[in-house]
Protein backbone atom coordinates (compact mmCIF):
# COMPACT_ATOMS: atom_id res chain seq x y z
CA UNK A 1 0.00 0.00 0.00
CA UNK A 2 2.79 2.37 0.95
CA UNK A 3 4.71 1.79 -2.25
CA UNK A 4 1.51 2.12 -4.28
CA UNK A 5 0.88 5.51 -2.74
CA UNK A 6 4.43 6.73 -3.12
CA UNK A 7 4.44 5.69 -6.80
CA UNK A 8 1.29 7.73 -7.32
CA UNK A 9 3.18 10.71 -5.97
CA UNK A 10 6.09 10.15 -8.34
CA UNK A 11 3.72 9.76 -11.31
CA UNK A 12 2.12 13.02 -10.30
CA UNK A 13 5.51 14.73 -10.15
CA UNK A 14 6.40 13.31 -13.60
CA UNK A 15 3.15 14.71 -15.04
CA UNK A 16 3.96 18.14 -13.59
CA UNK A 17 7.49 17.98 -15.04
CA UNK A 18 5.95 17.03 -18.39
CA UNK A 19 3.73 20.12 -18.17
CA UNK A 20 6.86 22.21 -17.58
CA UNK A 21 8.52 20.58 -20.60
CA UNK A 22 5.53 21.41 -22.81
CA UNK A 23 5.40 25.01 -21.58
CA UNK A 24 9.18 25.26 -22.10
CA UNK A 25 8.61 24.64 -25.82
CA UNK A 26 5.77 27.13 -26.11
CA UNK A 27 6.88 29.91 -23.77
CA UNK A 28 10.35 29.44 -22.19
CA UNK A 29 10.08 32.75 -20.29
CA UNK A 30 6.99 31.47 -18.43
CA UNK A 31 8.95 28.47 -17.15
CA UNK A 32 11.71 30.74 -15.90
CA UNK A 33 9.14 32.93 -14.15
CA UNK A 34 7.45 29.85 -12.65
CA UNK A 35 10.76 28.57 -11.29
CA UNK A 36 11.25 31.97 -9.66
CA UNK A 37 7.87 31.63 -7.93
CA UNK A 38 8.79 28.03 -7.03
CA UNK A 39 12.03 29.07 -5.30
CA UNK A 40 10.10 31.74 -3.40
CA UNK A 41 7.62 29.19 -2.03
CA UNK A 42 10.39 26.67 -1.19
CA UNK A 43 12.35 29.26 0.80
CA UNK A 44 9.19 30.04 2.78
CA UNK A 45 8.39 26.38 3.41
CA UNK A 46 11.77 24.76 4.23
CA UNK A 47 12.09 25.92 7.86
CA UNK A 48 8.60 24.67 8.61
CA UNK A 49 9.29 21.32 6.94
CA UNK A 50 12.28 20.92 9.26
CA UNK A 51 10.09 21.76 12.25
CA UNK A 52 7.40 19.34 11.08
CA UNK A 53 10.04 16.61 10.72
CA UNK A 54 11.29 17.13 14.28
CA UNK A 55 7.75 17.18 15.74
CA UNK A 56 6.82 14.03 13.79
CA UNK A 57 9.86 12.17 15.10
CA UNK A 58 9.09 13.28 18.66
CA UNK A 59 5.45 12.15 18.30
CA UNK A 60 6.59 8.80 16.90
CA UNK A 61 8.97 8.34 19.82
CA UNK A 62 6.52 9.06 22.60
CA UNK A 63 3.20 7.69 21.29
CA UNK A 64 2.89 3.93 20.73
CA UNK A 65 0.29 2.58 18.26
CA UNK A 66 -0.56 -0.16 20.78
CA UNK A 67 -1.46 2.56 23.29
CA UNK A 68 -3.86 4.06 20.76
CA UNK A 69 -5.40 0.63 20.09
CA UNK A 70 -5.92 0.08 23.80
CA UNK A 71 -7.76 3.30 24.50
CA UNK A 72 -9.71 3.30 21.22
CA UNK A 73 -10.76 -0.32 21.61
CA UNK A 74 -12.89 0.31 24.64
CA UNK A 75 -16.50 1.20 23.97
CA UNK A 76 -17.55 4.16 26.02
CA UNK A 77 -19.92 7.10 25.99
CA UNK A 78 -18.64 10.65 26.23
CA UNK A 79 -15.16 9.31 26.99
CA UNK A 80 -15.20 7.39 23.69
CA UNK A 81 -15.82 10.58 21.72
CA UNK A 82 -13.10 12.40 23.63
CA UNK A 83 -10.68 9.53 23.00
CA UNK A 84 -11.62 9.47 19.29
CA UNK A 85 -10.96 13.22 19.05
CA UNK A 86 -7.65 13.10 20.91
CA UNK A 87 -6.28 10.00 19.16
CA UNK A 88 -7.39 11.40 15.80
CA UNK A 89 -5.39 14.53 16.50
CA UNK A 90 -2.24 12.86 17.82
CA UNK A 91 -2.06 10.09 15.21
CA UNK A 92 0.48 10.73 12.47
CA UNK A 93 1.22 9.53 8.94
CA UNK A 94 -0.93 9.22 5.83
CA UNK A 95 -4.62 8.57 6.48
CA UNK A 96 -4.68 5.29 4.56
CA UNK A 97 -2.10 3.83 6.94
CA UNK A 98 -4.80 3.88 9.61
CA UNK A 99 -7.51 2.04 7.64
CA UNK A 100 -6.24 -1.47 8.52
CA UNK A 101 -6.05 -0.61 12.22
CA UNK A 102 -9.51 0.99 12.13
CA UNK A 103 -10.93 -2.02 10.29
CA UNK A 104 -9.48 -4.20 13.04
CA UNK A 105 -10.98 -1.98 15.74
CA UNK A 106 -14.33 -2.06 13.96
CA UNK A 107 -14.26 -5.85 14.03
CA UNK A 108 -13.46 -5.71 17.72
CA UNK A 109 -16.58 -3.64 18.30
CA UNK A 110 -15.60 -0.01 18.09
CA UNK A 111 -18.53 2.21 17.11
CA UNK A 112 -18.49 3.45 13.49
CA UNK A 113 -19.21 6.95 14.70
CA UNK A 114 -15.99 6.92 16.70
CA UNK A 115 -14.05 5.83 13.62
CA UNK A 116 -15.59 8.66 11.59
CA UNK A 117 -14.77 11.12 14.39
CA UNK A 118 -11.21 9.79 14.54
CA UNK A 119 -10.81 10.25 10.77
CA UNK A 120 -12.25 13.77 10.88
CA UNK A 121 -9.84 14.85 13.59
CA UNK A 122 -6.88 13.68 11.57
CA UNK A 123 -7.40 17.04 9.89
CA UNK A 124 -6.06 18.70 13.03
CA UNK A 125 -2.39 17.90 13.27
CA UNK A 126 -0.28 19.29 16.09
CA UNK A 127 3.00 19.20 14.11
CA UNK A 128 1.28 21.12 11.30
CA UNK A 129 -0.12 23.86 13.54
CA UNK A 130 2.90 26.18 13.08
CA UNK A 131 2.35 25.94 9.34
CA UNK A 132 -1.35 26.75 9.44
CA UNK A 133 -0.69 29.59 11.92
CA UNK A 134 1.93 30.99 9.54
CA UNK A 135 -0.49 30.94 6.64
CA UNK A 136 -3.76 31.89 8.34
CA UNK A 137 -2.96 33.37 11.74
CA UNK A 138 -3.44 32.18 15.34
CA UNK A 139 -7.10 33.22 15.97
CA UNK A 140 -8.18 31.48 12.76
CA UNK A 141 -6.27 28.32 13.70
CA UNK A 142 -7.80 28.18 17.19
CA UNK A 143 -11.36 28.72 15.94
CA UNK A 144 -10.97 26.22 13.08
CA UNK A 145 -9.58 23.59 15.45
CA UNK A 146 -12.44 23.97 17.94
CA UNK A 147 -15.11 24.03 15.21
CA UNK A 148 -13.63 20.89 13.64
CA UNK A 149 -13.60 19.03 16.96
CA UNK A 150 -17.30 19.80 17.50
CA UNK A 151 -18.23 18.97 13.91
CA UNK A 152 -16.28 15.68 14.12
CA UNK A 153 -18.66 14.46 16.85
CA UNK A 154 -21.67 15.66 14.84
CA UNK A 155 -20.36 13.72 11.85
CA UNK A 156 -19.87 10.63 13.99
CA UNK A 157 -23.49 10.86 15.15
CA UNK A 158 -24.75 11.44 11.58
CA UNK A 159 -22.78 8.41 10.36
CA UNK A 160 -24.28 6.23 13.07
CA UNK A 161 -27.78 7.46 12.14
CA UNK A 162 -27.22 6.79 8.43
CA UNK A 163 -25.06 3.66 8.54
CA UNK A 164 -26.25 2.22 11.83
CA UNK A 165 -24.53 1.61 15.13
CA UNK A 166 -22.38 -1.50 14.92
CA UNK A 167 -21.45 -3.00 18.20
CA UNK B 1 15.89 11.31 30.92
CA UNK B 2 17.10 8.12 29.28
CA UNK B 3 16.58 7.95 25.57
CA UNK B 4 16.17 4.61 23.86
CA UNK B 5 18.60 5.05 20.95
CA UNK B 6 17.10 2.29 18.83
CA UNK B 7 13.59 3.64 19.32
CA UNK B 8 14.74 7.17 18.63
CA UNK B 9 16.37 5.98 15.41
CA UNK B 10 13.12 4.28 14.37
CA UNK B 11 11.07 7.36 15.22
CA UNK B 12 13.33 9.59 13.16
CA UNK B 13 13.37 7.08 10.29
CA UNK B 14 9.56 6.84 10.37
CA UNK B 15 9.22 10.62 10.29
CA UNK B 16 11.74 10.80 7.46
CA UNK B 17 9.90 8.12 5.54
CA UNK B 18 6.55 9.84 6.01
CA UNK B 19 8.02 13.08 4.71
CA UNK B 20 9.82 11.30 1.87
CA UNK B 21 6.54 9.65 0.81
CA UNK B 22 4.89 13.03 0.52
CA UNK B 23 7.98 14.59 -1.09
CA UNK B 24 7.08 14.04 -4.79
CA UNK B 25 3.51 15.19 -4.19
CA UNK B 26 4.68 18.23 -2.26
CA UNK B 27 7.29 19.12 -4.86
CA UNK B 28 4.84 18.48 -7.70
CA UNK B 29 2.16 20.63 -6.13
CA UNK B 30 4.55 23.51 -5.42
CA UNK B 31 5.76 23.31 -9.03
CA UNK B 32 2.16 23.17 -10.23
CA UNK B 33 1.13 26.10 -8.05
CA UNK B 34 4.12 28.08 -9.38
CA UNK B 35 3.32 27.51 -13.04
CA UNK B 36 -0.42 28.07 -12.53
CA UNK B 37 0.36 31.36 -10.76
CA UNK B 38 2.33 32.47 -13.82
CA UNK B 39 0.08 31.04 -16.55
CA UNK B 40 -3.41 31.67 -15.17
CA UNK B 41 -4.22 35.28 -14.31
CA UNK B 42 -6.01 36.15 -11.06
CA UNK B 43 -9.12 37.06 -13.03
CA UNK B 44 -9.57 33.37 -13.90
CA UNK B 45 -9.81 32.49 -10.21
CA UNK B 46 -12.15 35.31 -9.40
CA UNK B 47 -14.28 33.96 -12.24
CA UNK B 48 -14.37 30.50 -10.57
CA UNK B 49 -15.02 31.97 -7.13
CA UNK B 50 -17.63 34.69 -7.34
CA UNK B 51 -20.17 34.83 -4.53
CA UNK B 52 -19.89 33.38 -1.03
CA UNK B 53 -22.10 30.32 -1.38
CA UNK B 54 -20.66 29.02 -4.63
CA UNK B 55 -17.20 29.98 -3.40
CA UNK B 56 -17.40 27.52 -0.54
CA UNK B 57 -18.96 24.88 -2.79
CA UNK B 58 -16.11 25.33 -5.26
CA UNK B 59 -13.57 25.23 -2.44
CA UNK B 60 -15.01 22.04 -1.00
CA UNK B 61 -15.13 20.43 -4.45
CA UNK B 62 -11.53 21.33 -5.26
CA UNK B 63 -10.42 20.09 -1.85
CA UNK B 64 -12.26 16.81 -2.31
CA UNK B 65 -10.73 16.08 -5.69
CA UNK B 66 -7.20 17.07 -4.78
CA UNK B 67 -5.40 15.08 -2.10
CA UNK B 68 -2.09 14.80 -0.32
CA UNK B 69 -0.27 16.18 2.66
CA UNK B 70 -2.23 18.86 4.55
CA UNK B 71 0.81 21.16 4.19
CA UNK B 72 0.13 21.23 0.46
CA UNK B 73 -3.41 22.46 1.07
CA UNK B 74 -2.11 25.29 3.27
CA UNK B 75 0.30 26.33 0.54
CA UNK B 76 -2.43 26.32 -2.12
CA UNK B 77 -4.85 27.97 0.33
CA UNK B 78 -2.31 30.68 1.12
CA UNK B 79 -1.77 31.29 -2.58
CA UNK B 80 -5.53 31.44 -3.21
CA UNK B 81 -5.96 34.02 -0.44
CA UNK B 82 -3.15 36.15 -1.83
CA UNK B 83 -5.06 36.07 -5.10
CA UNK B 84 -8.14 37.49 -3.42
CA UNK B 85 -10.22 34.36 -2.95
CA UNK B 86 -12.51 34.48 0.11
CA UNK B 87 -11.45 32.89 3.40
CA UNK B 88 -14.69 30.84 3.48
CA UNK B 89 -13.82 29.21 0.16
CA UNK B 90 -10.22 28.58 1.18
CA UNK B 91 -11.31 27.13 4.55
CA UNK B 92 -13.79 24.79 2.84
CA UNK B 93 -10.93 23.84 0.55
CA UNK B 94 -8.41 22.96 3.28
CA UNK B 95 -11.03 21.16 5.40
CA UNK B 96 -12.30 19.08 2.46
CA UNK B 97 -8.69 18.36 1.50
CA UNK B 98 -8.15 16.30 4.66
CA UNK B 99 -11.66 15.08 5.46
CA UNK B 100 -12.84 14.05 1.98
CA UNK B 101 -10.61 11.66 0.05
CA UNK B 102 -11.75 10.66 -3.42
CA UNK B 103 -8.31 9.16 -4.04
CA UNK B 104 -8.48 7.06 -0.87
CA UNK B 105 -12.16 6.15 -1.31
CA UNK B 106 -11.48 2.68 -2.82
CA UNK B 107 -9.15 1.78 0.06
CA UNK B 108 -11.57 3.16 2.63
CA UNK B 109 -14.46 1.23 1.06
CA UNK B 110 -12.52 -2.02 1.04
CA UNK B 111 -11.38 -1.78 4.64
CA UNK B 112 -14.15 0.06 6.44
CA UNK B 113 -17.15 -0.80 4.28
CA UNK B 114 -18.63 0.81 1.18
CA UNK B 115 -21.65 2.31 2.94
CA UNK B 116 -19.50 3.78 5.69
CA UNK B 117 -16.92 5.22 3.27
CA UNK B 118 -19.44 6.79 0.90
CA UNK B 119 -21.60 8.22 3.70
CA UNK B 120 -18.54 9.55 5.51
CA UNK B 121 -17.15 11.26 2.41
CA UNK B 122 -20.47 12.82 1.35
CA UNK B 123 -21.19 14.17 4.85
CA UNK B 124 -17.59 15.40 5.16
CA UNK B 125 -17.99 17.27 1.86
CA UNK B 126 -21.07 19.12 3.15
CA UNK B 127 -19.57 19.63 6.60
CA UNK B 128 -16.45 21.24 5.09
CA UNK B 129 -18.70 24.11 3.98
CA UNK B 130 -20.42 24.21 7.39
CA UNK B 131 -17.03 24.34 9.17
CA UNK B 132 -15.85 27.10 6.82
CA UNK B 133 -18.94 29.25 7.33
CA UNK B 134 -18.88 28.85 11.14
CA UNK B 135 -15.11 29.42 11.42
CA UNK B 136 -15.09 32.56 9.31
CA UNK B 137 -18.33 33.72 10.94
CA UNK B 138 -16.85 33.45 14.44
CA UNK B 139 -13.60 35.03 13.26
CA UNK B 140 -15.51 38.02 11.90
CA UNK B 141 -17.52 38.37 15.11
CA UNK B 142 -14.52 38.60 17.45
Amino acid sequence: MTSEKSYTGWYFLLIVIAIYAIVLFIAPDKVLKSLGVFVGIIVKVIPIIVLVFILMAVTNYFIKPSFLVKIMGKKSGVLGWIIAIITGIISTGPIYMWYPLLADLKKKGVRQGLIATFLYNRAIKIPLLPMIILYFGLPYTIILTIVMMIISVIQGLIIEKLVGVKK
Amino acid sequence: MNLDKQKLKQSVAKAGKALWNSFPILLGVILLVSIITVLIPTSAYSFLFRNNFFDSLMGSTLGSILAGNPITSYIIGGELISQGISLVAVTAFIVAWVTVGLVQLPAESMLLGKRFAITRNITAFILAIVVAVITVGVLTLI
